[in-house]
């Protein structure tokens, strides 16, 4: 059952191989393998998205997934985005906006939302709020982070 | 235009919309929480937990954990016999502290307490091993009903104290049962608001590094109040103050519920330093549902007497709060409970008063403080009451709060429990919000509606809290403690960088932003040029505790304006020799000193390098550090008062309540940072709003917890949180330095009062009071059939 398996995962961007166990999870594998400590855990079951990552382009939770079916795949994080003094358009947007307080969940928001931005045309405030639904914040009571999105929709 | 006006035109600093400079850290991945930290040759602690409500620990068997792969210790209570309990203490009469320890001794009073600690090289392996631990217990009454839980008879939780009422206290004033005898109008109810979590969406964390060498102990903690947590690990592992660090990093938001010290925080401090090695525990999801203090959870008996014009004469209430299973340190059983009787006259004229609270100890996890802090209840206890009392008088809500709310002319007014109200827009609150809302035109548009067969309801609750507590009044009844000062330190470096230092601990604040506006204000230098140390006890040698009770932009920035105006004088004396100018000629802004009316101007990185690197430059007299440690007591403290409106409208097939307007109008004096006070308005409301629809810890009979997970606990999502609309009134405090008020829990003390009063009011033409909150589809369905079958037996 402990019996390591290797690995080889693009994590944004860059190949990275290492022998895991099969039980060791996507968001240990990233924060603790690679010390990728961008990505946030705040449940370990699926349901507050702060440890949401980008698998092969689509939004994924990485408390959900373990590192062995990340074998092959493309694995985006919040690192991917932009950085400090270069961030990028929706970034910036939620620091305009005050779309974020402790921070915690803000990877998992900034990766759903990326998601949501690709693929949806987010016509109403309440299509943003839909989206997202599954990622829990206990501090902004979500306006600004609405707000936030709404100002890069279409850009 | 002259100097002068300009420098009057110049933007002020604070009230500016700044965007807060802890953010491209937390936008970029690379903000720094307590499980981030990965030191070398760190170890993993991992706990098991009571799975018995209530039981006496006859025996554990460790061996096979011990021989598990990768462990390095098992630890129980008997292995930590050089780790001394501690007590919250209390002057109060009437009160029992109850010992708190890292691991359970003896015996188990909750499910989800730690008894048997596991270190091993890996969390996962630690986990492993957990499951190889017996434990034989021998199973005790459970001790669940709070209400069977006073009685003189019931099993006793802690039979040192001899009691289950770990707390009991009584206020009085004037008399209320003789004015509530001779009254023409009573309205009464019994109120229950059960349990809550704070669900920080960090769970707890804490890591343990002990030094070998200086024997000093450094913890990382998911805390918001490291000063606190610093002196209570030194008294628990028998340590001088300046062997224990304790370092809040960044903090994934607290709301109350990473206000107190926790066993797990003592257990790492205890392991690490037996082993040499870092220890490093984070909670998962269930450990935080099931052993993070909870909140709330009160049954009150109240009862509001008014005479013929809606003029309140007298009120009465008795409370049984829920208080779990510890008296946590250091706050105590009383934090909560007594918080209800103390708050419940509210911002209103209440000449007889008369309320009695007991705090009672269960089975469940201990009860802390969070958000609003008993005054969630109080005001929705004391608005229910007063919206049952318009409806008896056939008066508008609005009306007959119009009528009790105390008069700006009669502030400072002292309240029944004898809390003082300093000058706060009370009514000004009320109307604004009516007007945010347009109140007679939503009325209107209600009547329609209802006319149509439509539930749809509009509530209001207009609260005041004591906000920025200083010295002379305990933040919990009759604490020993001091949680009256903040202290700051701030110095300028020899390149004229500024560092301010403060014992605060922001876990979503924005403290670093705001604090730097106050710093940059008063010292005249520019944001940028400042650093914000905070969350660190070493940074601040005493006077300091954390982040609660909405007291961090009162009194740290009451520090910092002390601190930074000392600091911006010894800058003006240096550069009154270096610009040959008097002192009171000079002014500091952005970084450069300047002589008012000429072109002389000289920066505070040149007048820093005078002082402290250039011998020739200034005299021996001139050259005195630039650095000041200032502490602030606001003393009594100030008021922070609101109204919010709620329109909601209820599916009468799903009894789905959506809120279809939530409007704030509240006052917290002079505002540092309008984004930030809206964000922490939206984000008390959504928690007040999950309070009073969505959230609720759920025991069973046998102690058991049914809500261990965020599939059963419901945290509202961003759908099932309005737009909301906050209208900011800035009379300054008249009390405070700079005329701050606190205001990080309103939103949550508010809205659970004012969504009752709507649903109710939606509910008014079927006869159904709602007195039991969260208000679930489930709980209306049972009102709204009970109604039902009442009406049909009449007809």
């Amino acid at each position: 059952m402990n019996k390591a398996h290797d690995i080889a995962v693009t994590v944004n961007g860059a190949v990275h191989e290492a022998a895991v166990e099969p039980r060791l999870l996507l968001a240990d594998f990233l924060r603790h393998t690679l010390g990728l400590t961008g990505t946030h855990v705040g449940c370990e079951h699926g349901v507050c998205g702060a440890c949401t990552v980008l698998v092969d382009g689509d939004s994924a939770r990485s408390c959900l997934m373990l590192a062995v079916q990340a074998d092959g795949k493309r694995v985006e994080t919040v690192e991917s985005l932009g950085r400090i003094g270069q961030m990028n358009a929706l970034q910036e947007s939620f620091h305009k906006h005050h779309a974020l307080q402790c921070g915690f969940c803000t990877p998992g928001m900034l990766m759903t939302a990326t998601d949501l931005l690709k693929k949806y045309p987010l016509a109403t405030d309440d299509d943003i709020r839909q989206g997202l639904s599954g990622n829990l914040c206990r501090c902004t009571g979500y306006e600004h982070i609405v707000r936030a999105i709404r100002a890069v929709v279409g850009k | 235009m002259n100097d002068a006006t300009e420098i009057h035109a110049r933007p002020k600093i604070v009230g500016a919309r700044i965007k807060r400079t802890e953010d491209p850290r937390l936008l970029t991945g690379r903000g720094a929480f307590t499980d981030d930290r990965q030191p070398a040759r760190v170890v993993h602690a991992a706990f098991r937990r009571s799975d018995q409500s209530h039981a006496r620990i006859r025996a554990i068997d460790c061996a096979a954990a011990r021989a598990a792969p990768g462990v390095i210790a098992v630890l129980t209570a008997g292995d930590l016999s050089d780790v001394k309990p501690l007590i919250a203490a209390s002057r109060m009469a009437n009160y029992h502290a109850t010992p708190i320890l890292p691991l359970a001794h003896g015996k188990v009073r909750y499910v989800g307490e730690p008894v048997v600690g596991v270190i091993a090289e890996s969390r996962y392996q630690a986990e492993d091993a957990l499951e190889l631990i017996g434990i034989d217990y021998e199973p005790l009454p459970t001790v669940i009903d709070p209400e069977q839980a006073v009685r003189a008879d019931a099993p006793l939780l802690h039979e040192k104290a001899g009691t289950n009422v770990l707390v009991a206290r009584e206020f009085k004033h004037g008399d209320a049962e003789a004015a509530l005898a001779s009254a023409p109008v009573r309205v009464a109810g019994r109120f229950r608001m059960h349990r809550k979590t704070p669900v920080a969406i960090e769970a707890r964390a804490c890591l343990a590094e002990y030094d070998a060498a200086s024997e000093a102990l450094t913890l990382y903690s998911a805390t918001q109040v490291p000063g606190i947590v610093s002196d209570a690990v030194a008294a628990a592992l028998g340590l001088a103050g300046h062997q224990v660090r304790v370092v809040a990093p960044d903090v994934g938001g607290g709301f109350g519920g990473k206000g107190s010290l926790y066993p797990e925080e003592i257990f790492v401090c205890a392991a690490a330093r037996r082993l040499g090695r870092p220890v490093k525990w984070t909670a998962d999801r269930m450990e935080d549902l099931t052993a993070n203090s909870q909140g709330f959870d009160e049954i009150a008996d109240a009862e509001l007497a008014l005479d013929g014009d809606g003029r309140i004469v007298a009120l009465r209430a008795d409370v049984i709060g829920d208080v779990g299973a510890y008296s946590i340190y250091p706050w105590t059983a009383a934090l909560e409970p007594v918080q209800v009787v103390s708050f419940l006259p509210g911002p209103y004229r209440v000449a007889n008063y008369h309320g009695r609270v007991r705090g009672v100890a269960t089975s469940k996890a201990p009860l802390g403080p969070y958000r609003g802090v008993g005054r969630p209840i109080s005001t929705f206890v004391m608005e229910r009451l007063m919206d049952m009392a318009a409806a008896k008088l056939g008066l508008d809500a609005k009306e007959i709060r119009l009528r009790n709310l105390v008069a700006d002319s009669e502030l400072p007014y002292k309240v029944a429990s004898g809390i003082v109200w300093d000058k706060s827009g009370f009514h000004e609150c009320l109307h604004a919000a009516c007007a945010a809302i347009d109140y007679d035109a939503m009325r209107g548009r209600q009547k329609n509606g209802r006319a149509a067969g439509r539930w749809i309801g509009i509530g209001m609750a207009s609260y005041a809290e004591l906000t920025g507590i200083g010295s002379r009044i305990s933040v919990a009844p009759g604490m020993p403690l001091n949680t009256g000062t903040e202290t700051a330190i701030i110095s300028i470096d020899p390149t004229g960088a500024v560092t301010a230092a403060f014992g605060v601990a922001s876990h979503g604040q924005g403290l670093e932003t705001t604090l730097a506006q106050v710093v940059a204000e008063h010292l005249g230098v520019r944001i940028e040029d400042i650093r914000i140390v905070q969350g660190d006890s070493a940074a601040i040698g005493a006077g300091s505790t954390g982040t609660y009770a909405s007291r961090s932009m009162v009194l740290a920035g009451g520090a910092a304006t002390l601190a930074a105006q000392a600091v911006r004088d010894k800058v003006l004396n240096a550069a009154s020799h270096l610009l040959e100018a008097a002192a009171a000629d000079l002014v500091a802004e952005d970084g450069t000193i300047s002589v008012v009316g000429t072109d002389r101007r000289i920066t505070f990185a040149e007048v820093a390098h005078a002082v402290y690197l250039d011998t020739v430059r200034l005299p021996p007299e001139a050259r005195d550090e630039l650095a000041a440690t200032r502490t602030y007591d606001p003393v009594f403290g100030t008021t922070t008062s609101a109204t919010h409106i709620a329109a909601v409208e209820i599916d009468p097939e799903t009894y789905e309540i959506r809120i279809d307007r939530f409007v704030v109008a509240e006052d917290c004096g002079k505002l540092v940072n309008p984004l930030i006070v809206d964000g922490q308005v939206h984000g008390g409301v959504a928690q007040g709003i999950g309070a009073a629809l969505y959230e609720e810890v759920i025991y069973d009979e046998q102690g058991q917890i049914n809500t261990a997970s965020l599939v059963d606990y419901l945290v509202p999502s961003a759908c099932e949180i309005p737009p909301l609309h906050v209208v900011h009134l800035e009379s300054s405090s008249p009390t405070t330095l700079g005329g701050f008020r606190g205001m990080g829990e309103g939103g949550t003390i508010g809205a659970p009062a004012a969504l009752a009063n709507a649903i109710a009011d939606a509910l008014s033409p079927l006869g159904i009071d709602i007195n039991e909150l969260p208000a679930t589809p489930e709980r209306l369905f049972r009102l709204i059939e009970a109604a039902k079958a009442k009406a049909k037996t009449k007809t």
